[in-house]
């Protein structure tokens, strides 16, 4: 607490709440073009303003802290290092939205995280930021840590809102959307830990200066966390815009592939999006060199392209195998769909089973059609963005390492002694790169 | 509010309250443009969502935005805007969608109609038939539970569960306690009584109406005919705790069943008590009004039904 008093911390919430409106904290947000750091990236600012104000219903912020996507891993590490950093952006964006109580929903296996945010809660009521007529500005606010079941499907934003009430943690199905009837039936913003985090700078330093950093529509700084086959795989906090090939090469960051192997394929934004080979990686189709942006990622949509999503990096280098990866993807997308609708519930499995055969020597060549068949069935036709994301890995896959596939199912022995290595069509370029 | 939405579906137009839902609106119009639901139930609040049976496609948002909807929608839990338009048998996209579902529906189905009590009543049956292929891509173990009674009453055949939920919503909404659930997430899911508790309740016995497939059955039915044999009659009593309006199932002078009414999309509108369904399985415990009035008949019964005991087309 002192050392973040120390360097500025909290001067965001004075601020705030002494010189400035709710609605002028929101516009500030609505400036710095933030976008929401959980993985869809909608821009924060306007699902603030979308939030329904019916008078005398309470309002809620919900802090989105159950993380738990294979390859991301910042959320927690925020948390541990700077827990007031949240409490102070639970602060200004819970006056900004007029809520007077906000829970952060922590996934449940981070025992220590949960204590580490009491403790700092503790220490920030103390102080006077939390609790009644905070700062003599006359708004209250109570601030809860809510620890989850350990689930991932908790941290879609419906099913967290179920499982903070007590419920099982089933999505909602949308409309309503949670702006209008989310926690308790009341409007309520949900956001992820960075987001919120972000907020409490905007506000110190103002929305233009934060739309400064970044590229284009990609304001601001991101969490990254990196790992796989690289030199030093860890949590990099990049400014938007950085280009992918620097972040995978460079000392400053990933320092390279491990070992002095060659990429072959990286799943950008978590496990969720699609999963890209490293000449598309690093060039888009158009032969530009790809960037870390929103816009940059998702270019050439997902016939070339991927999604910045919750910046889990992962890495991957040749002697990865695209196949036994998907599988594992797949299993727990599988284990983790909450069952409700059937084609994710029925959907998951089919493809884990399949794609279980396929890795161990008993795959069909007809198989790899009806994975993608299977995959198109569930996309889009779900309750929740699970569907997608567990479809969107296999059909990237299919579409990009075909070759990879076939090769199982022709050579199931060998495909058991040996990985299929670089593909043929994968661009040299990253040797080259890797030595200029 | 006098004011109406229209709605286009398939082509055809009708008029609707605001609030109603594409599904509704559908089953206003009537015919093969409504859409199949498995999951949603009319009376029972909250139900509907999950099944995806009843995907449309939304061509045109509304008079005011006119943008199509970018994903398939469940009509079931879509409310219709004014100027809304709705493809249905009309989109490929549609049917491939549903052929989809109802492949993913049945992967993990015993497909066992042949000993299943609910065959020629039971929803899927009827939904394969229309929408389904004529063979199954699924080459692995299909998932299995064991058998288990809940209560005298009830047997679970969780096996053939779709999990649509509409058991837990009468369990919630009818009874005074729900004493059963959904346990475990995924396709490892199931409806199950916490330590396998009897569930002993007044009015316990709808959840085996709502049950769309034979995953909830009657014991007290089991295995003694067909469906498609036996003659639904509608029939009243003065009870104390329901509505009392029901439909025996007859085969020659016995009543072999007591069931709520089921609409032409088998849904039961009135549900009924146990005292009704089980204890009272004499003609002369009742009134007879006549022989039961639904349209729609499943792919089965329709071949065998007497024409006598289908007539009058009832559109409420
Ligand atoms: C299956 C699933 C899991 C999700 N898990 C998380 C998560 O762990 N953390 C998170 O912040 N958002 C997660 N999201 C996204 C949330 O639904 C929601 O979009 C996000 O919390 C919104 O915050 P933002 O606007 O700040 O990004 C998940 C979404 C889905 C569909
Ligand atoms: S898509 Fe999957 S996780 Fe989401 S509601 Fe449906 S079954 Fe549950
Ligand atoms: S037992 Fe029947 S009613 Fe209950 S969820 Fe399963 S299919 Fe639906
Ligand atoms: S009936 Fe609409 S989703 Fe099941």
């Amino acid at each position: 607490m002192e050392v973040y008093r120390k360097q500025g911390g909290y001067a965001a919430v004075e601020k705030a709440l002494k010189t400035m409106t709710p609605d002028e904290v929101l516009e500030e947000v609505k400036k710095s073009g933030l976008r929401g750091r959980g993985g869809a990236g909608f821009p924060t600012g306007l699902k603030w303003s979308f939030l329904a104000k019916p008078e005398g219903v309470p309002r809620y912020l919900v802090c989105n802290a159950d993380e738990s996507e294979p390859g991301t891993f910042k959320d927690r590490d925020l948390m541990v290092r700077n827990p007031h950093s949240l409490i102070e952006g639970m602060i200004v964006s819970s006056f900004a939205l007029g809520a007077n109580t906000s829970y952060i929903y922590v996934r449940g296996e981070l025992f220590y995280v949960i204590r580490i945010l009491e403790k700092a809660i503790s220490e920030a009521r103390e102080k006077g930021f939390l609790g009644k007529n905070i700062l003599g500005s006359g708004y209250d606010l109570e601030l809860y840590v809510q620890p989850g079941g350990g689930a991932y499907i908790c941290g879609e934003e419906t099913a967290l809102i179920e499982s903070l009430e007590g419920k099982r943690g089933n999505p909602r199905i949308k409309p309503p959307f949670p702006a209008v009837s989310g926690v308790w039936g009341c409007p309520t913003v949900v956001n992820n830990v960075e987001t919120i985090a972000a907020t409490s700078w905007i506000v110190q330093h103002g929305g233009d200066e934060y739309a400064k950093i970044g590229i284009g529509r990609s304001t601001g700084t991101k969490l990254i966390s990196a790992c796989g086959n690289i030199n030093k795989p860890g949590i990099y906090e990049i400014e938007l815009g950085l280009p992918v090939e620097e972040f995978i090469y460079s000392d400053e960051y990933c320092g390279g592939i491990a070992g002095g192997k060659r990429l072959k394929a990286v799943v950008a934004g978590g496990s969720s999006v699609p999963v890209l080979p490293a000449n598309l990686i690093l060039k888009t189709m158009a032969g530009e060199s790809r960037l870390m942006s929103y816009e940059s990622l998702a270019e050439g949509g997902f016939v070339s392209g991927t999604m910045l999503g919750s910046g889990g990096f992962i890495v991957m280098d040749e002697d990865a195998c695209i196949v036994r990866n998907t599988w594992n993807f797949t299993r727990f997308y599988h284990h983790e769909s909450c069952g409700q609708c059937s084609p994710c519930r029925e959907g998951t499995g089919w493809m884990e089973k399949v794609l279980h055969r396929i890795e161990y020597g008993h795959g069909k060549m007809s198989d790899i059609d009806l994975l993608v068949d299977v995959a198109a069935k569930i996309e889009g036709n779900t309750i929740c963005p699970l569907g997608d994301a567990a479809a969107w890995p296999v059909g990237s896959a299919i579409r990009h390492f075909r070759d990879e596939f076939e090769w199982h199912v022709r050579e199931p022995r060998l495909s058991q002694e040996r990985n299929y290595g670089l593909a043929g069509y994968a661009d040299p370029l990253p040797v080259q790169a890797a030595e200029a | 509010m006098s004011e109406k939405y229209k709605i286009t579906i398939d082509g055809v137009s009708t008029e609707v309250e605001p609030g109603t839902t594409i599904l509704n609106a559908a089953r206003q119009i009537g015919g093969d443009l409504v859409p199949p639901a498995m999951c949603y139930y009319s009376s029972l609040e909250g139900s509907g969502g999950k099944c995806r049976t009843c995907l449309v496609k939304v061509s045109k948002g509304s008079e005011k935005d006119p943008r199509p909807m970018p994903k398939l929608m469940a009509s079931c839990r879509t409310t219709v805007m004014d100027g809304m338009e709705v493809q249905n048998l009309t989109s490929p996209e549609v049917q491939e969608a549903r052929k989809g579902v109802v492949e993913f529906l049945l992967i993990n189905h015993p497909l066992d109609c042949p000993v299943c009590d609910q065959a020629g009543e039971c929803k899927l049956q009827d939904l394969s038939y229309e929408h389904g292929t004529e063979a199954t891509r699924y080459e692995f173990n299909r998932r299995t539970f064991e058998r288990i009674d809940i209560g005298d009453k009830i047997q679970l055949h969780m096996n053939r569960c779709i999990l649509c939920y509409r058991c837990v919503y009468v369990a919630n909404q009818l009874t005074d306690q729900r004493v059963h659930g959904i346990v475990g997430r995924g396709d490892m899911a199931e409806i199950s009584t916490y330590v396998e508790k009897a569930i002993d309740n007044d009015f316990s016995g709808n959840m085996i109406d709502v049950c769309p497939v034979g995953a909830l059955t009657d014991k007290t039915f089991r295995f003694k005919n067909r469906v498609w044999f036996t003659k639904p009659v509608w029939a009243h009593r003065d009870c104390d705790k329901c509505c009392g309006r029901v439909t025996l199932w007859y085969k020659g002078d016995d009543v072999l069943r007591v069931t709520g009414r089921k609409d032409e999309y088998g849904e039961v509108h009135e549900f009924i008590c146990n005292t009704c369904r089980y204890d009272k399985k004499r003609t002369k415990d009742w009134v007879i009004e006549g022989p039961a009035k639904v349209e729609r008949q499943s792919v089965i019964s329709a071949n065998h039904y007497d024409s006598k005991v289908v007539p009058v087309i009832d559109k409420r």
